[in-house]
């Protein structure tokens, strides 16, 4: 008997040393498997879902080509941004730029390369699907809660020709955190004030009106399933899965579809050195308003943790291919290629990234 | 001589490694246990630290503004697991008895207990396909007829598959304890004169008043904890349901739904402050149906 409460004792003590070191250990858990410096062959990436179709196309080709393997994990753009920090990642992944304060609390300065483009597309459901057309004070006031049904004046003002029913509007947006819905919440923060009081930008809001599904395919099922809903999806999906895409007025007042190519052109605009921009609501006369680059992150000075040059160059190198002959892989997977602009810039930010303060490429 | 004792000790030696292991193996169970709700409370801190009571009466969940309240997920939560409690009280409890007291025996009984318990076996993931293709249209037409927005999902919908789903696990037990009842009891009430309507609602259930109770509260302790079919039915709105047909949230979507994304220190420990309530909160509940159990077995 001694010896079992012995045993229980000992094993609840093992027990509470576990859960403490667990617990101080969770924020570097990858680090030992995987940690990238030795070896030259893998690169290791983490990071966004939302390109990750694009990217297992590219990093399989450079594969291919280059006989380089890239380790791609698709653990959403937070998670890519923690392994970068932890420095446990050649690269990482975001689909929203990094914060001031996240770079502030990042160990070393991180640079922004752009990869592609994605857009958020408005979609419904309604008798035989009219195309329709929407102002931002519209959408906004839709997603408000404050214009309740689809023959509301000031929805059949800008729609004219088009049947709208006396049908009670029920929005539909993303339940689980998302970078779709990061981006279509700072769309209308910027276009509407009482968005940008409340709810604001970010990934899981507190939605003023709605129902929540999980995940793109949640919200288009809904959608389907429910007449007179409105949400919002990404164009990968909408594209593939064929479902009805309303034009929005953009900043210069034109009513632009969402495509690839209104997604392209919504980067021609004077964009920043270090790429950090926010193209929603763009200022190009073209280009379709819910939009965002898609990013890889590395560190401006590549020389940490014992890494060789040699996978620092590899690893700038596939990042180079990624801009260049990558981008042709981008369109038929239904992802906006970069513009011309924006390569450029792109590449000069690569070209900023150092080892031992010696330019990589 | 020797050779006996040899053998003595040998066998005396396995008696001991088997039941080594047997303790080790159980022991693992509770410290697993432990380690859990652990690992819970110390992730939880910052949110204990930051929120306090607060995160218990609060109405906003708002990870914009770093306000977590999980009020309306507790009310989501205790609104559709009692709900589910509510329709499938009736349903299990008749099938208890004709499965206890009617059918007990035979390939009718056998065929009836396998498709119960087939139904503890479909992954929740599955009930809720069904639901969003069978049940909620259903639903939109009734709602419709009701002159309510047409939603199809909400508090309702997720209780009638919760119901489903938990029906299995309070007829299991309930089966159990009323094909227990002494027979001498039934006997004696049928020689009085009884019927066998008299014999089960003034006999048996009586006698099995707290078996079946205790059923129906490992159903509950089941339907609080599902997260998969009720995140794709319920609408995952973060306003407190305002009847029984609005959409609402349960604490262990909102945790499915937000946490992989959940970025800053107190969103993320807020999620785990909900995981580690709910954790509490089915814990009681299963050591409040044991003990009813333990005092029925007496």
């Amino acid at each position: 008997m001694m010896n079992f409460k012995k045993m229980v004792l000992s094993l609840l003590a093992i027990c509470i040393t576990v859960t403490f070191i667990s617990c101080g250990g969770n924020s570097n858990n990858n680090a030992s498997e995987n940690s990238s410096a030795g070896n030259k062959n893998e690169i290791l990436g983490a990071g966004a879902t939302f390109p990750y179709p694009f990217y297992s196309k590219v990093f399989d080709e450079y594969n291919k080509q280059k006989g380089i393997r890239v380790n791609y994990q698709s653990i959403g753009s937070g998670g890519g941004i923690k392994q970068l920090q932890n420095k446990t990642v050649d690269f990482g992944a975001s689909d929203a730029p990094m914060s001031d304060e996240e770079l502030s609390k990042s160990p070393a300065p991180i640079v922004h390369i752009p990869s592609c483009l994605g857009a958020v597309i408005i979609t419904y459901n309604l008798p035989d699907n009219p195309s329709l057309k929407f102002t931002p004070e519209v959408l906004a006031d839709i997603f408000l809660g404050k214009i309740k049904k689809w023959n509301d004046a000031k929805i059949t003002a800008m729609n004219p020709g088009v049947k709208l029913p006396d049908l009670s509007i029920s929005v539909v947006h993303r339940s689980d955190g998302s970078g779709t819905t990061y981006i279509f919440s700072d769309y209308l923060s910027k276009v509407n004030a009482q968005w940008n009081t409340k709810p604001g930008t970010g990934k899981s809001l507190d939605w003023p009106t709605g129902l929540g599904a999980k995940g793109n395919e949640g919200v288009s099922g809904l959608i389907k399933q429910t007449p007179g809903s409105i949400g919002y999806v990404e164009l990968v999906y909408a594209l593939q899965n064929k479902m009805p895409a309303a034009a929005l007025q953009n900043k210069s007042g034109n009513f632009v579809e969402a495509s690839l190519k209104s997604t392209s052109a919504a980067a021609a605009i004077d964009l920043p050195a270090d790429m950090r921009v926010s193209l929603t609501n763009t200022a190009a006369p073209d280009g379709y308003p819910i939009c965002s680059f898609t990013y890889l992150l590395v560190y401006k000075d590549q020389s940490y943790n014992n890494r060789t040059e040699a996978s620092a160059k590899a690893t700038m190198d596939l990042i180079n291919y990624v801009i260049h002959e990558g981008q042709k892989y981008a369109e038929p997977l239904g992802y906006a290629p970069l513009p011309d602009a924006a390569v450029k810039k792109a590449e000069e930010i690569l070209k900023s990234v150092t080892f031992n303060s010696k330019p990589l490429l | 001589m020797n050779e006996i004792a040899f053998q003595a000790k040998r066998i005396n030696l396995k008696e001991k490694v088997f039941k080594k292991t047997l303790t080790l193996s159980a022991i693992t169970v509770v410290v697993i246990l432990l380690a859990i709700f652990f690992t819970l409370l110390i992730n939880s801190m910052p949110s204990i630290k930051a929120l306090g009571g607060k995160f218990f009466y609060d109405k906003t969940w708002d990870p914009v503004a770093d306000e977590y309240g999980a009020l309306p997920f507790l009310v989501g939560t205790l609104l559709t697991s009692f709900l589910a409690l509510i329709i499938s009280t009736p349903f299990s409890i008749a099938v208890a008895i004709f499965l206890g007291e009617y059918y007990k025996k035979g390939v009718v009984a056998e065929i009836f207990k396998n498709v119960i318990d087939l139904l503890a076996g479909i992954p929740s993931v599955i009930y809720g396909f069904w639901g969003l293709f069978v049940l909620v249209p259903i639903v939109q037409t009734i709602e419709l007829k009701l002159n309510l927005p047409p939603y199809g999902v909400g508090i309702f919908t997720s209780s009638v598959i919760l119901a489903i789903m938990i029906l299995p696990f309070s007829v299991s037990l309930s089966r159990q304890v009323i094909s227990m009842v002494p027979s001498h009891l039934k006997e004696a009430a049928y020689s009085l004169g009884a019927t066998r309507f008299e014999v089960i609602t003034k006999i048996i259930i009586p006698y099995t008043k707290s078996g079946l109770f205790a059923g129906l509260l490992l159903a509950l302790g089941r339907a609080l904890g599902e997260t998969m079919a009720v995140t794709m039915l319920i609408g995952n709105t973060h306003q407190i349901p305002t009847g029984i047909f609005s959409p609402g949230n349960t604490m262990a979507s909102v945790i499915a739904n937000e946490f992989s994304e959940a970025t800053g220190k107190i969103y993320t420990s807020a999620l785990i402050e909900m995981g580690l309530f709910l954790f509490v909160v089915v814990t009681i509940i299963n050591i409040l149906g044991k003990q009813v159990i333990k005092r029925f077995t007496l």
